[in-house]
């Protein structure tokens, strides 16, 4: 069940309270304009109370915990790369009895109220996390999976995952002479988790901070599992500035390459900037705004290979034209 | 096995599964997260009538994989709970990679291994070659011999793996013993739970973070901790070494706990590591695993009768592998068979004769050491043929010049 009462976040009190709740400390290792370090204090920014948070394998682990230094300030902790969405629910059943049977009272040490998040980049989701996820959210753990996507498998070097977009070029989809990038388009990550009938999904770009915070803080408040797929620009996989990157978070939502909705109790409801490119297509960039600023797409720029501008604009409009359908436009 | 004394128990008529699945009821387990697969489902099964039944408190995650089975077992246990699985098999080759990062993240999660052969061809029946795969992911081995032992084992696991701070790895032969009925008792509820208590987390100094505070070891809002880091050149190495010395470390554990089991039970199992059968003068020794000594100590009662000096000795631990405690039985032993119920493909020798061969090859007198695999796919063992390698090693006279490896019970 989704909470009813929205919590709206107050920039004054966030200013207040974000260098207290920061979980993950400076000193990091995340490259310069990674989203996953925005996405991550957006999260325990939206916190509702204490956090446990689960990590799959990949950029944020790495980056974050290299022994005998960690960044986390909350419990943290990380098993393998496909198993992170099991993990969390070894976690939140062991809550569940801990705290039935009252077990650690008396003990002021240990705290057992708090919320299970689970963070996996598009590797560990699309791929080969997507089993361990699918079992989580049919057995109905209270657990909030995040999906930090930047598009490929970056913390290996930059192959191409199922959430790799068409065209790109990753290091296993290079721009050759025959096959220029990827030729296929991304694994519909939102389809398949909403499909799995969890009562709240929602796409997130961390540009629009608030709408973010308030998805993030009903997917805290929702009995039950809860999907929110956050989109993460990678300067080094994508080839873009480290400075562009909220500019590229904003202009993927303008341009409807990832739009932003949630689904609740698999209701589709478009927020933020997609509303009102919903109310007004006019606003609608097109997709090459959004493509030059990134090196992986160049080759796309190229008079040849115009058609893959083409056939990319293509699969975003009829993506949107889907999703507005679903929204009720 | 000597029964010293007796508290009230009941008798049960119980396959070893059932076993199994009782004294996980009885053990105090919060968390539960398997996934079904033969010969080991009898143990999901009871455990969901339980739950069902709300003849038990815990959570029993029914996971979508083995490999999601152990992952959640992990979970739950960092989160503070009492954690078991069960598996056979495919099941604990799917595994694989979360042995090692449980055992080497020293998670005390409970699995027993219904042992079964792996694929391919496929065949469900029994030998040894998924738990033998995974003897170097860190988890102590237990073997048991029948049903009763699965239960007993199965109890002692949650101790053992909570004080050693190591998963436990307890194994029964799939359908010899998961499936045949026999008569198992059962301790009263109350003094198994006495006996295992409920999970307590150890607490640890991190005085970098929390000065000279002693902090709970698990996934802990009030004193957060990092699990499962990265690890590099500069510490991985020395962090190898400590969780072989845990392994080493947990051996006086096994020890304490056998012993007070055996106060509450009546039921011993010195000498732990292994047992001995009419060794004292015995020539002519077979060492095996599991169901199959059960015939053999048949076998050497039968040739005992005849006149023939034989013995036979059934390893219940093999890891931590029992090497001194293996070289002070076998020297002096002239010929000393080792039974293998599984192969490594290329080796020379199967992975108990190995590992025996060695331990015997710094000894004083080195018995001359033969090794039989046998029972691959569930292939049964009859007497007459464990007869028969008696007899030979009983003839064996010198040193051979290489290692004598053979199979029993395989046609030609």
């Amino acid at each position: 069940m989704v909470a009813k009462a929205v919590w709206r976040p107050d920039i004054k009190e966030l200013a207040r309270i974000e260098g207290q709740k920061r979980p993950v400390e400076s000193g990091h290792r995340l490259c310069a304009g990674c989203g996953a370090g925005i996405i991550i204090r957006q999260i325990a920014l939206a916190a509702r109370k204490p956090l446990v948070w689960i990590n799959a394998t990949g950029c944020v682990e790495v980056a974050t915990t290299i022994f005998p230094y960690t960044s986390w300030n909350v419990p943290w902790a990380h098993n393998a790369f496909e198993n992170a969405a099991a993990v969390g629910s070894g976690v939140e059943a062991a809550r569940k009895k801990l705290t039935r049977v009252n077990r650690f009272a008396g003990d002021p040490d240990v705290e057992l109220d708090y919320d299970v998040i689970v963070l996996g980049g598009d590797g560990g989701t699309y791929d080969i996390g997507l089993q361990s996820i699918s079992g989580a959210f049919e057995r109905k753990h209270k657990i909030m999976y995040v999906l930090y996507d930047n598009e490929a498998y970056m913390n290996t070097g930059i192959q191409r995952s199922g959430g790799t977009p068409f065209g790109a070029r990753t290091t296993t989809t290079p721009v050759g002479k025959v096959i220029k990038g990827k030729p296929l388009f991304k694994k519909p990550i939102m389809d398949i988790m909403v499909a799995h009938g969890i009562p709240y999904a929602a796409t997130v770009s961390p540009a629009y901070w608030n709408d973010a915070l308030v998805k993030f803080r009903k997917g805290f408040e929702t009995e039950g599992p809860v999907f929110i797929h956050a989109f993460s620009t990678c300067p080094l996989g994508w080839g873009s500035a480290p400075e562009d990157t909220v500019k590229i978070m904003k202009l993927a939502v303008e341009t409807c390459v990832f739009p932003l909705y949630e689904v609740v109790d698999g209701e589709y409801k478009l927020t933020g900037p997609s509303v009102s490119i919903a109310k007004n297509p006019d606003r609608k960039k097109p997709v090459e705004e959004y493509l030059k600023l990134q090196g992986r797409f160049r080759h796309m720029f190229k008079p040849e290979n115009k058609w893959m501008i083409e056939k990319f604009q293509e699969w975003v409009d009829k993506q949107w034209e889907v999703l507005l359908k679903r929204a009720g436009y | 096995m000597t029964v010293q004394k007796s508290v009230s128990q009941t008798m049960m008529a119980l396959n070893g599964d059932e076993a199994v699945a009782w004294a996980v009821k009885q053990s105090n387990v919060d968390v539960v997260a398997a996934y079904p697969i033969t010969p080991q489902t009898i143990i999901v099964e009871r455990i969901s009538e339980f739950v069902h039944n709300g003849e038990v408190d815990m959570e029993f995650i029914k996971v979508e994989s083995e490999h999601s089975a152990l992952s959640a077992s992990w979970g739950a246990a960092l989160a503070g709970a009492r954690a078991f699985t069960a598996t056979a098999a495919n099941g604990l080759a799917l595994m694989w990679e979360i042995l090692y990062i449980t055992a080497s993240t020293r998670t005390p999660v409970v699995m027993a291994v219904v042992n079964r052969a792996l694929s391919a061809p496929i065949n469900i029946h029994n030998d040894h070659s998924d738990t033998m795969g995974a003897r170097d992911s860190g988890w102590i081995q237990i073997y048991s011999e029948d049903a009763q032992e699965a239960y007993d084992n199965t109890i002692m696991a949650f101790r053992i793996a909570e004080e050693a701070m190591l998963p436990v790895m307890i194994t029964l032969d799939g359908f010899t013993i998961s499936h045949t009925l026999q008569n198992v008792s059962v301790l009263p509820d109350e003094i198994v739970s006495d006996f295992v208590g409920v999970r307590k987390i150890p607490r640890i100094k991190l005085p970098h973070i929390y000065g000279e505070k002693e902090v709970p070891l698990m996934l802990n809002p009030k004193y957060p901790i990092s699990f499962g880091p990265l690890d590099l050149f500069d510490y991985y190495f020395e962090h190898k070494v400590q969780q072989n010395e845990a392994m080493k470390a947990s051996v006086p554990i096994i020890e304490k706990v056998h012993r007070e089991f055996a106060e509450i039970s009546g039921r011993s199992y010195e000498p732990v590591h292994m047992i001995p059968y009419r060794t004292e003068d015995a020539d002519v020794v077979l060492l095996g695993l599991s169901s199959t000594m059960s015939v053999v100590r048949k076998v050497v009662d039968d040739l005992r009768s005849e006149g023939k000096k034989v013995g036979a000795v059934r390893l219940r631990v093999f890891r931590p592998f029992p090497a001194d405690m293996i070289r002070k039985e076998l020297s002096g032993v002239s010929t000393v068979g080792i039974l293998d119920r599984s192969l490594s493909f290329g080796a020379e020798g199967g992975p108990v004769f190995m590992e025996v061969r060695s331990a015997l090859y710094s000894s004083s007198s080195k018995p001359t050491v033969y090794n039989y695999i046998y029972g691959l796919g569930g292939r049964e063992l009859p007497p007459k043929l464990i007869k028969k390698a008696f007899n030979e090693l009983l003839e064996a006279k010198e040193e051979p010049e290489k290692p004598v490896i053979k199979y029993l019970g395989v046609r030609e």
